[in-house]
This record gives structure tokens, C-alpha cells and sequence, in this order.
């Protein structure tokens, strides 16, 4: 079974318009270049040159911050959401 | 047989306890003190834990007021009279614990017990909020506490306008809205402070317009320039809360700085096309916009409304839950978004709830010792992820 990964609308662009990507699950950095594997420039948007998350860039491992988990590290279950969240400014 | 009033005054008196004025006076703090009078004579004095609860409402509301049939209530009338009766209508909707005071608040008086005069509303108040003051979270003491508080609303914009609709409504006593810009006709889908006749007018006196023909009892501040270094400390003091309804990173970040610094919470909402977030940033007792996020997105990822394009009625929904959070925290009640980030998807008509926490790192509030300095910040020359320091 796989992790579900909720892309935000921001970047919805960058998945051919997909706002779910399911992808196989594991360690967090692991969904991630399974992610990016199929979407490349999505990659170029959440990590920087050394692989780590861009700062801009909120990840959820269901209702949590990664931050404050176990950051790439943190493990995905089967049927699990990661949810990618970037700061929108509009008002 | 028929009965007269006093029968009934007399009849009531021997099936429910009196307690003298004395007596109360020793147990006051310890039970629930309803004023059955009507509120013209509550006005013109009352015990002072008192809660205004006249006699024909009573049965109706004691249910909001009083939760616990065991609980001990004492009524008390202008003399004893009301109080009997009403004592005894609640002992027959089973409260077990109702006493009426001896003389009512005429004798109370006359014993030379404390006393004051509230500080009531108006006739006119207590009609227009009457919705709030039946509820037992808020009443007359929560009513007046609103007209008595202060709010700033940053942006005139899709999410200041319902928010400030209703605070206005609900009767924030001042409310201060900050906005540079001019009303213009691609606003109006959306930002529903404003209408057709006022295009090319000041947002911030369109504002004021259209909540004084709302609500008269208001005080609205206008602040018809952009935030900025120089200004932002001075316009921000002596609001009790912020909301942030701006629509760019710079403002966002220069607000969080600045409400760090005062110890001001700020509601944040945010938007794009379809999706929203809201959350309360209360300064060193909760996460901070910095710590949420410390740095912004590349211009590209985060085009303005303007760019991409917003639903109309989302500024709608999310300024509306940024006004619920304000009200909760002006009248402490329930609990906020503090720590939580709330997020609504309007495709998919879906609110979801992520924790958040304090960056121990965070550049803005992680040292309470050394707030933030405020720097004007600018997406392409100044990292807003580079905070300095106050001395």
C-alpha cells in the first residue's frame, strides 16, 4: 500500500495538475524521490542543492511537522498522508 | 378559591429557604447570585457578583446559566417578593439547592452591603447585542468587554472585509484599519467592505463608511499608508490583537516582527485560489510566523491573487474564522489556533488541522531576552529568514 502525497495547489503545475500522488511508502526522504523521480522539477522546488528541504516548504507526515519528527528520516506508514504546505501570502 | 398576589408571595415563601443579607454577604464567591429584576432596575444598582437574569426570562435561559441542578443559586428581587416566586418555579424545574434573599435588594442596601452601579450598556446596546448576551460565555460583562477592546486589521482587503464586518457587528470598540491602497473595480468580487460607488476611493475610508452605517457604537482608525520599519511599532501599539489579512510575504513578516516585539497575538489568515490557512500567533507562548515559516517562497511559487486568481467568497470563509479566532481570544473563550494551523480546501470543501510548534531556532522569538529589531524587509534584497536583533 502506498503513502499519499497531497500537493498544494502552488505547485500543482509541476505534477501534470495532480493534487494526490501516491507513491510507495518508507522512509520520508525516500517518498520524496519517489515523488521527484516522476517529477523532476517538483525536486528543484522542494530540495536544495544538498537535498534538504527548502525552508519555504511546510511537510506533514499526517497531522505533524516533519521539522519536529524525525525530518527526511521520519518513518511513512502504508496509507499514510504527507502533506506539502508552502506559506501563501494572499489576502 | 382565587389568590391574591401576596397569597402567593406567602405561599411561595414557605416552600422555598430565605437567607438573609448577612448571610449572603458570608457566602458570596461561593454560589451563583441571579438578579430577577428587570435590567432598568438593574442598572440603577446591583450586588456585585450578580448576574442579570430578569423574571420573564428566567425558566427559559436558567439552563444557560446554570448547569447543575444541585447547584446552590440565591435570587434576590427589589424585595423579596419576585425572588420567592421565581425560587420556587425553579425548585419545580427540579433545581435543588434555590433560596431567595430575605428583603431583597432593598434590605441588602439597607444593611449597608456592598453595592455598584454596572457598567451597563444602553437600552439600544442591549437590543443590538441581545443574540451575544445570552450566552453564558459572553453576557453583558463579555458584551462590554468587547466595546471596551481594540483590534488592528492590516489590509482592507478580501480578508479584512468580512472580518471587519463582523467585528464591527459584534462591537470591538475600536477597530483600526491599515491600508495604502484605492478601491478598485477588480476588489469588489471579493472585498465586500467596498462597492461601486467608491472605485478610486481610499480603501480605509470606504471601510470606515460602511462599518459607521453598521454599527455607530465603533470607533474606526484609519491608517491610509503601506506598513512599514518606520511606522509599523508606532500603528501596532495598543491593539490588544492584530489581524493579518495582507496579501504579500514583506508585510507579513514585518507585522510578525513587529507583534513579537509588542507581545501582540496575531490571527494570520492566508490565501490562494482555492485553499486558505488560518492560525493565532500568540508571541512566546506559541509558535510565531517564523517559526511557521522562515523563509518565503521564490516570487514564482507564490503569485498574488492578482496573478492567479482567488474564489471570491474563500476571503469570506477564511476572514470570518480570523474574526471568530479574535473574538475567543478578546473574550478568553474556548481555545484558539494557537499551535494549530488550520487549512480549507474549497475544491474539495475539506478543513484539516496540522500542529504546529515553537522553532527553537526561530530567528524572531526564540530569545525572549532579544526581540526582533524591525528592518524593512524586501523579497529580492533583504532574506526575510535574516532577523536582527534588537540590542
Amino acid at each position: 500500500m502506498s503513502a499519499v502525497v497531497k500537493i498544494p495547489t502552488s505547485l500543482q503545475g509541476l505534477t501534470g495538475g495532480s493534487s494526490i500522488v501516491e507513491v510507495p511508502a518508507g522512509r520520508l526522504g525516500e517518498v520524496i524521490t519517489n515523488l521527484t523521480d516522476t517529477y523532476p522539477e517538483l525536486g528543484e522546488r522542494l530540495l536544495d542543492e544538498n537535498g534538504n528541504l527548502r525552508r519555504f516548504v511546510n511537510v506533514f507526515v499526517a497531522e505533524d511537522d516533519i521539522r519536529f519528527l524525525e525530518g527526511l528520516e521520519t518513518k511513512v506508514s502504508p496509507g499514510q498522508v504527507v502533506t506539502i504546505l508552502p506559506a501563501v501570502a494572499g489576502g | 378559591m382565587s389568590l391574591s398576589y401576596q397569597d402567593l408571595v406567602n405561599e411561595a415563601k414557605l416552600k422555598i429557604p430565605e437567607v438573609d443579607p448577612s448571610q449572603l454577604l458570608n457566602l458570596a464567591g461561593s454560589v451563583t447570585i441571579l438578579d430577577v429584576r428587570e435590567s432598568d432596575e438593574f442598572d440603577q444598582g446591583a450586588i456585585e457578583t450578580a448576574r442579570l437574569v430578569p423574571r420573564g426570562l428566567l425558566e427559559s435561559v436558567i439552563g444557560m446559566h446554570v448547569d447543575d441542578l444541585d447547584e446552590k443559586i440565591i435570587l434576590y428581587c427589589a424585595g423579596g417578593a419576585r425572588s420567592a416566586l421565581a425560587a420556587q418555579s425553579l425548585k419545580q424545574m427540579g433545581y435543588t439547592n434555590v433560596s431567595s434573599l430575605r428583603g431583597g435588594f432593598g434590605r441588602w442596601k439597607t444593611d449597608g452591603h456592598p453595592w455598584k452601579v454596572p457598567e451597563g450598556l444602553s437600552k439600544d446596546q442591549r437590543g443590538r447585542y441581545s443574540r451575544h448576551i445570552l450566552l453564558p460565555e459572553v453576557g453583558e460583562e463579555g458584551q462590554i468587554r468587547l466595546l471596551e477592546s481594540k483590534v488592528l486589521i492590516v489590509g482592507a482587503g478580501g480578508l479584512g472585509s468580512p472580518a471587519a464586518l463582523y467585528l464591527a457587528a459584534a462591537g470591538v470598540g475600536t477597530i483600526g484599519i491599515v491600508d495604502f491602497d484605492v478601491v478598485d473595480a477588480t476588489n469588489l468580487q471579493r472585498q465586500i467592505l467596498h462597492n461601486i460607488d467608491r472605485v478610486g476611493q481610499s480603501k480605509v475610508e470606504s471601510a470606515r463608511e460602511t462599518l459607521a452605517a453598521l454599527n455607530p457604537d465603533v470607533k474606526i482608525v484609519t491608517y491610509d499608508e503601506r506598513l512599514s520599519a518606520e511606522n509599523v511599532l508606532q500603528i501596532l501599539s495598543g491593539y490588544e490583537v492584530v489581524l493579518d489579512g495582507g496579501d504579500n510575504f514583506p508585510t507579513r513578516y514585518l507585522v510578525n516582527d513587529a507583534s513579537v516585539r509588542l507581545r501582540i497575538p496575531v490571527v494570520h489568515g492566508s490565501i490562494f485560489r482555492f485553499e486558505g490557512q488560518v492560525t493565532v500567533f500568540e508571541p512566546y507562548a506559541g509558535p510565531c510566523y517564523r517559526c511557521q515559516y522562515p523563509e518565503p517562497p521564490p516570487p514564482e511559487l507564490a503569485p498574488s491573487c492578482a496573478e492567479a486568481g482567488v474564489l471570491g467568497v474563500l476571503p469570506g470563509v477564511i476572514g470570518t474564522l480570523q474574526a471568530m479566532e479574535i473574538l475567543k481570544i478578546l473574550l478568553e473563550i474556548g481555545d484558539t489556533l494557537s499551535g494549530r494551523l488550520l487549512t480549507y480546501d474549497g475544491l474539495s470543501q475539506e478543513f484539516r488541522t496540522f500542529r504546529i510548534r515553537r522553532d527553537p531556532t526561530c530567528p524572531a522569538c526564540s530569545d525572549e531576552s532579544h526581540p526582533p529589531a524591525i528592518v524593512e524587509y524586501d523579497q529580492f534584497c533583504t532574506p526575510a529568514g535574516v532577523v536582527a536583533r534588537a540590542g
